[in-house]
């Protein structure tokens, strides 16, 4: 048995059965750590030691009959944007390189209610800005689908580190399509929930109307078990909203029979690779086979919602980083002979040049005689695509699309174009924009043996019927069983 | 021209601190004079991922403010962000209101040398307010203290109707008395807890409207009206040498008596206001609103009527006694406990006034409570002590306040009524002013006034003056 490539719900079963003790698994983690870290750099810290502590003592507690969580002693893996009480949160920039949250953020705090062990702090794009997760000041995380390669981003290292088997799953955020588009080029489950479903609270806000933190699994199953864990109204968080109790393991194995799949054709045009698009045909045969009524129709919203997602995001993330300003923690700069400087300083040796590009884009849409021709008729546009939205789900359960219009790229092959990295999000942004859910499955490999992954987009707050969705594709095509990173060193 | 060929614009933006128990956005203590840095928290020190969460007691005392000043509640209001970068601003945003703000449209009345006026009320809205830049003596530059931090503020902006300084000196008062007597504020103007921005232009009488300048953060109502007057002349001054206003900020400095433009911080400043997106839409119901309407406590107007009925106090004393909350408060609870209001009023309108005036110290800080005051009024009535001694004990009790029983025991100002004493003293000034008495007998009233204040004088003030007028003219009778 390889521990390290069970998925959480087989663990739980090695654990139930005393197959396995906590130790042995964190043990296995560690061993896999150490001989993939190396190559992957998916980490920024390591809490290995720490973990083989609470594995130990949840051992005890086991033999001693004590009651635990069901989760208890299963590992994870934080994308660095999430605080972390005592340990150092970074958003992979030097202006936090130091820093320490003095509190932990309440999807932490689920956590470890849980008695989950965090194995370390996952690498990212620098405030969760970029699709690549080179925008990190620290270390440029690798696909372990072939090592030349981008694992996507902005939670690059939670997806890699999760592809890789380094964790069997973690957490991490969503703004426009950073779960989703790095887990469909590492090949693995990712879900962001419908914004407001999650607590934002101690995670460090990018765009804070479309931040929402989501999970990366092995299987649909996992999601499922994760998602439950993380969801709820926070009374922290004034945009987290109560939907009652769900157990979203609730709606897996069932039947799609007769459910309403849309595709719409405008994510199926111009700009996407057709080994993509062809793989998400095939799909959509899966889908028939097993009983799913599938449809074209027009949602032309994709180019909009970029446009939009990009004033939005950029708007809010010059105010959200206002705050990095040298003075109460983070990074100052040793030269500076007045106030001015002091900011001025810091904040130019503290932040990354993507980080800049994107406040200062986002300044200038907020000014004055500019803030109309922008920000407010951005917010216009936002309605629109949510309306069309709605007006879509009218007709169908789900809309399927591909996750991101290509499969992984080099490093370095669009890190000096930041338009062209911008269109990695095409087909994700437009459901931060209406605040949907949506989750990325796995559906081939393209001639390069790199995973392609499609999008199912659901209603608000209906996670149940996507997790389905996603489930009985699964199910069917056993994409895990015949496929596994190879640790290509790529060209 | 002349000075009165000119007309002064005077508008008021008045910042008062909610006397809410927690900040606006955290659950962090908002008291006065804590030790830096001693109440904050993750949220009010914007450590990275933290989140706001609007305290409701802050919508109701801004919508009470609103209520009591006749404005429109507006039942969808929201947050904005006011972005810019400085020290004593954690997030470098203050989370504000833009656009929406909670009330609109009121007014309140005052009472001016021509007459009452109504003074119309723009906007009240809700923010919150920033930390504080102390100097460090230790190591040179500055140090934050960020316990103001997140404190909760409202900010009344009144249109530009005033056109003197007394009539902005009256508006204030007006305005701070209203926010005293239905509790949202405490007021303080020396603890910054009620400061106002001044705006003020000058046109020539019948012309247009002048170009205004600002003055920031002003918290006395002496430095306004100082401020205003001098501004309002400089403006004349420079159109009359045919120079023009320019619109900027200034800061009144007042040792010089001048105003002085302030640097680059809030003079063209691009805040960049945008609705702040960690905060959700505030929809007030009509319950909520009526609900509050009716939980408003009894306002200046009402009360000021009452005296005028139930007390008989004339316009002028009724004015004096509710212009300040707790004015009003000590006057009633006072003469609830001594039975006599009517006295307790006499000592409000003449010495407590007087020292108040004297000292410039406002009602709030007054220092004795209405027990210790209804007890000097008691002391009297019953005799133990003479008026002139109860001066005396008032101002002991402003300078180091206890019971009045207690301050005339340990100072010995118990009145002496001892008809044995007072003859002994009658006797000796009797014997001592022959000249007196002979010019009293030849019917010179006037002469028996000295004789008691001489009588007093040798008492140390505190024999009985009936007691003394009474034996003098029986003595000098006999």
């Amino acid at each position: 048995m390889n521990i390290t490539e069970l998925t959480v719900h087989e663990l739980q079963e090695k654990l139930k059965s005393k197959e396995l003790t906590i130790v042995q698994i964190v043990e296995a983690y560690t061993q896999r750590i150490k001989e993939k870290e190396p190559k992957i750099e998916a980490f920024i810290t390591l809490q290995l030691e720490e973990a083989l502590t609470k594995a130990s003592k949840l051992d005890k507690k086991i033999a001693n009959g004590e009651k635990i969580s069901s989760l208890a002693g299963i590992p994870i893996g934080i994308k660095d944007i999430i605080c972390t009480k005592g340990v150092r949160t970074t958003c992979a920039s030097k202006m936090l390189e130091n820093f320490i949250a003095p509190y932990d953020a309440t999807v932490m705090e689920k956590i470890n209610a849980e008695e989950m062990i965090s194995l370390g702090k996952l690498n990212m794009d620098e405030f969760a800005m970029g699709s690549s997760t080179e925008h990190s000041y620290f270390k440029k995380t690798k696909n372990p689908w072939d090592l030349s390669c981008i694992p996507g981003g902005s939670s690059g290292g939670s997806a890699a580190a999760v592809a890789a088997d380094m964790v069997p799953w973690a957490l991490g955020t969503d703004t426009g399509g950073s779960i989703r588009q790095p887990a469909s080029v590492c090949g693995i489950v990712g879900l962001k929930p419908t914004y407001g479903l999650v607590s934002r609270y101690g995670v460090i806000a990018y765009a804070s109307s479309l931040d929402q933190v989501g999970v990366f699994t092995k299987d649909v199953e996992d999601c499922a078990i994760l998602l439950n864990v993380i969801a709820g109204h926070d009374e922290k968080d004034t945009t987290s909203v109560d939907v009652g109790e769900k157990d979203y393991t609730q709606c897996l194995g069932k039947d799609i029979k007769g459910l309403k799949i849309g595709v719409p054709k405008e994510f199926y045009g111009e700009g996407i690779n057709e080994e993509v698009k062809q793989s998400l045909l095939a799909a959509v045969e899966e889908y028939k086979k097993i009983g799913a009524e599938v449809e074209e129709f027009s949602l032309d919203i994709a180019e909009l919602s970029l446009a939009t997602y990009y004033i939005i995001s950029c708007a809010e993330a010059s105010s959200n980083l206002g705050r990095y300003d040298g003075i109460r923690y983070g990074h100052r700069a040793k030269n500076y002979s007045n106030l001015r400087e002091l900011f001025k300083n810091s904040r130019s040796e503290g932040f990354g040049e993507e980080v800049k590009r994107r406040i200062i884009l986002g300044t200038y849409v907020l000014s004055s005689g500019y803030y109309d021709a922008y920000y407010k008729k951005a917010q216009q546009v936002r309605t629109l695509v949510s309306n069309k939205f709605n007006e879509a789900f009218k007709k169908y359960d789900v809309i399927l699309t591909p996750t991101s219009p290509t499969t992984a790229f080099k490093l370095g092959e669009k890190s000096s174009n930041p338009l062209e990295m911008y269109l990695s999000d095409i087909c994700t942004v437009s459901v931060n924009i209406a605040g949907l859910p949506g989750i990325s499955i796995p559906c081939g490999l393209d001639s390069k043996g790199l995973p392609i992954g499609m999008q199912l987009i659901g209603k608000r707050f209906d996670e149940e019927t996507i997790i389905k969705v996603a489930h009985a594709y699964e199910k069917q095509t056993k994409f895990r069983e015949k496929f596994r990173p190879t640790f290509k060193e790529g060209v | 021209m002349s000075r009165e060929d000119y007309e002064i614009v005077i508008g008021l933006e008045v910042h008062a601190e909610l006397s809410t128990k927690t900040k606006i956005f955290c659950s962090c203590k908002t008291a006065f004079g804590g030790a830096p840095n001693t109440q904050v928290c993750p949220i009010c020190m914007a450590m990275p991922g933290t989140l706001p969460v609007l305290n409701e007691k802050v919508v109701e005392y801004a919508v009470k403010a609103g209520l009591a000043t006749n404005c429109e509640i507006e039942r969808n209001s929201k947050n904005d962000r006011k972005n810019y970068f400085y020290p004593d601003l954690p997030k470098s945003y203050q989370i504000s209101q833009y656009d929406k703000p909670l009330c609109i449209g009121g007014n309140i009345e005052i009472e001016t040398s021509n007459g009452t006026k109504k003074i119309g009320i723009t906007r009240i809205h809700i923010e919150e307010d920033a930390g504080k830049l102390n100097h460090d003596d230790l190591g040179g530059g500055s140090l934050v203290d960020l316990n103001r931090a997140g404190v909760p503020l409202i900010e009344i902006v009144s249109e530009p109707d005033m056109r003197s300084a007394e009539e902005a000196e009256h508006y204030l008062r007006k305005l701070k008395s209203i926010l005293e007597y239905i509790e949202v504020s405490d007021c303080k103007m020396e603890e910054g807890s009620l400061r106002a921005d001044v705006n003020v232009s000058v046109h020539k009488k019948g012309e247009a409207f002048g170009q205004r300048t600002e003055m920031k953060n002003m918290n006395s109502f002496r430095s306004i009206v100082r401020a205003i007057d001098y501004e309002a002349n400089r403006q004349i001054d420079v159109i009359e040498a045919g120079g023009e206003i320019v619109q900027e900020t200034l800061r009144w400095d007042e040792v010089s008596g001048k105003t002085f433009p302030m640097r680059d911080k809030e003079n063209a400043q691009d805040y960049r206001y945008f609705p702040d997106p960690d905060l959700v839409a505030i929809k007030l119901s009509e319950e909520y609103i009526e609900h509050i309407k009716n939980s408003l406590p009894e306002l200046p107007e009402s009360r000021k009527k009452r005296y005028l009925e139930e007390y008989k106090l004339s316009e002028k004393d009724a004015k004096i006694i509710t212009s300040s909350k707790y004015l009003s408060d000590l006057f009633e609870q006072a003469g609830e406990i001594s039975e006599n209001i009517k006295a307790v009023g006499n000592w409000i309108i003449s010495d407590i006034s007087r020292i108040l005036n004297e000292t410039e110290t406002d009602p709030i800080a007054i220092p004795f409570d209405a027990k210790q005051l209804a007890e000097l009024v008691m002391l009297i009535d019953k005799g133990t002590i003479n008026s002139s001694i109860g001066k005396k004990v008032l101002e002991e009790l402003f300078e180091n306040p206890r019971s009045p029983e207690e301050i005339i025991k340990e100072k010995g100002w118990i009145q002496i009524s001892d008809e044995g004493a007072i003859k002994e003293v009658v006797l000796k000034v009797l014997e001592a002013n022959p000249q007196s008495v002979a010019d009293y007998k030849a019917g010179k009233d006037r002469a028996l006034g000295f004789l008691v204040g001489q009588a007093m004088k040798e008492t140390k003030g505190k024999a009985n003056p009936q007691m003394l007028n009474k034996m003098f003219v029986e003595e000098m009778k006999k």
